[in-house]
């Protein structure tokens, strides 16, 4: 009898556990103390040129949550399969105005406004829902580090670079809330659970 | 007669697999390596940007000059299930013409592909009219 309560109990904790409302991400961005307040870091301003040759500004993504990350169309390494994860969280969310999706290239010198047009144009992406930007290079290099990824030109390489291919989420209020390995379709798939979360928060 | 009989399925087991599972092992284990990040593990490439090797018309049609695409890479405009590809490929010359003949075999019965068999001599050949 004993016994049978006892797996009755656990199995309906158990059960519970997994239906509770997920609870909201936390903040991820370094924080530091402020007259006895934490105070997040946020993504700092930033003007880049997007693939329709607009100005493409923190102002964009106002209101709005965004997935960023750092890439390259001549990628011959883990570019073309963070892509294709791209791609499937700007299908999932396809339809919510409350996210958009922020691609920096990391080589501005080859990928020009008109390679990265086409780049999108061949996915078959919206150029109002999926941003694909280029710019100064020191800038891209220096923002790639708020946006928790490694940038680094190594001629050394085949491609010429050396970089993270993380994803992070960023809120309306410019801090990181969730992150995950671009490469790895089970991470994304977890990934795209917090945009979910993140959304209705928002 | 019990330990004959377990010992014939054992071995029935062995040849099963043997033929099966392991027929494309190094073409597949090169392909993972050297192909997918870009053409993907299931063969689907890109959308748009990376043409497909999985029900490619284009792989199909073409299988003579497979091997000198892998080992010199590929430049300029390539239609393969009528949609138009133009990103570059970088070839990989470290690949032995053994190993180039294992990763189109992998490829050609892969992801329900059904491109038959490519003999050695045929990737021999392929790549002795594309060196210069």
């Amino acid at each position: 009898m004993n016994w049978f309560f006892f797996t009755t109990a656990s199995s309906f904790l158990i059960l519970v556990g997994c239906q509770r409302p997920a609870e909201r991400l936390p903040i991820l961005s370094k924080s530091r103390e402020v007259e006895g307040k934490v105070v997040y870091d946020q993504i700092p301003d930033f003007e880049f040129i997007g693939q329709d040759s607009n100005r493409v500004t923190n102002a964009t993504f106002a209101g709005k949550a965004y997935v960023a990350d750092f890439f390259f169309t001549s990628c011959p390494t883990i570019c073309p399969v963070m892509t294709r994860n791209m791609l499937k969280i700007y299908e999932r969310f396809q339809d919510s105005t409350q996210l958009l999706l922020l691609s920096h290239t990391i080589d501005p010198r080859r990928d020009t406004v008109g390679r990265l047009r086409q780049y999108a144009q061949n996915l078959g992406v919206r150029s109002d829902k999926w941003f694909f930007v280029t710019g100064n290079k020191d800038e891209i290099y220096d923002i790639a580090d708020d946006y928790f990824n490694v940038v680094i030109e190594d001629p050394t390489l085949p491609a010429g670079f050396d970089h993270s291919g993380r994803f992070v989420l960023v809120d309306p209020q410019r801090h990181i809330r969730a992150y995950c390995q671009g490469t790895d379709s089970a991470a994304v798939e977890k990934f795209m659970e917090a945009i979910e979360t993140l959304l209705d928060e928002i | 007669m019990k330990s004959k009989v377990l010992l014939f399925l054992f071995s029935l087991c062995f040849f099963f697999f043997d033929c099966e599972s392991n027929r494309h092992q190094q073409g597949e284990i090169l392909y993972l390596n050297f192909c997918a990040s870009c053409h993907m593990d299931d063969g689907t490439g890109l959308a748009g940007n990376i043409p497909p090797l999985a029900q490619s018309d284009y792989v199909s049609q073409n299988q003579g000059r497979l091997a000198c695409i892998i080992r010199y890479g590929m430049e300029g405009e390539v239609v393969v299930n009528g949609k138009t590809y133009q990103n570059p490929m970088a070839g990989i010359p470290q690949l032995s013409e053994f190993e180039i003949a294992n990763i189109i075999n992998y490829v050609n019965q892969a992801w329900g592909n059904d491109y038959g068999y490519l003999p050695m001599n045929v990737v021999r050949d392929g790549l002795e009219e594309c060196r210069e």
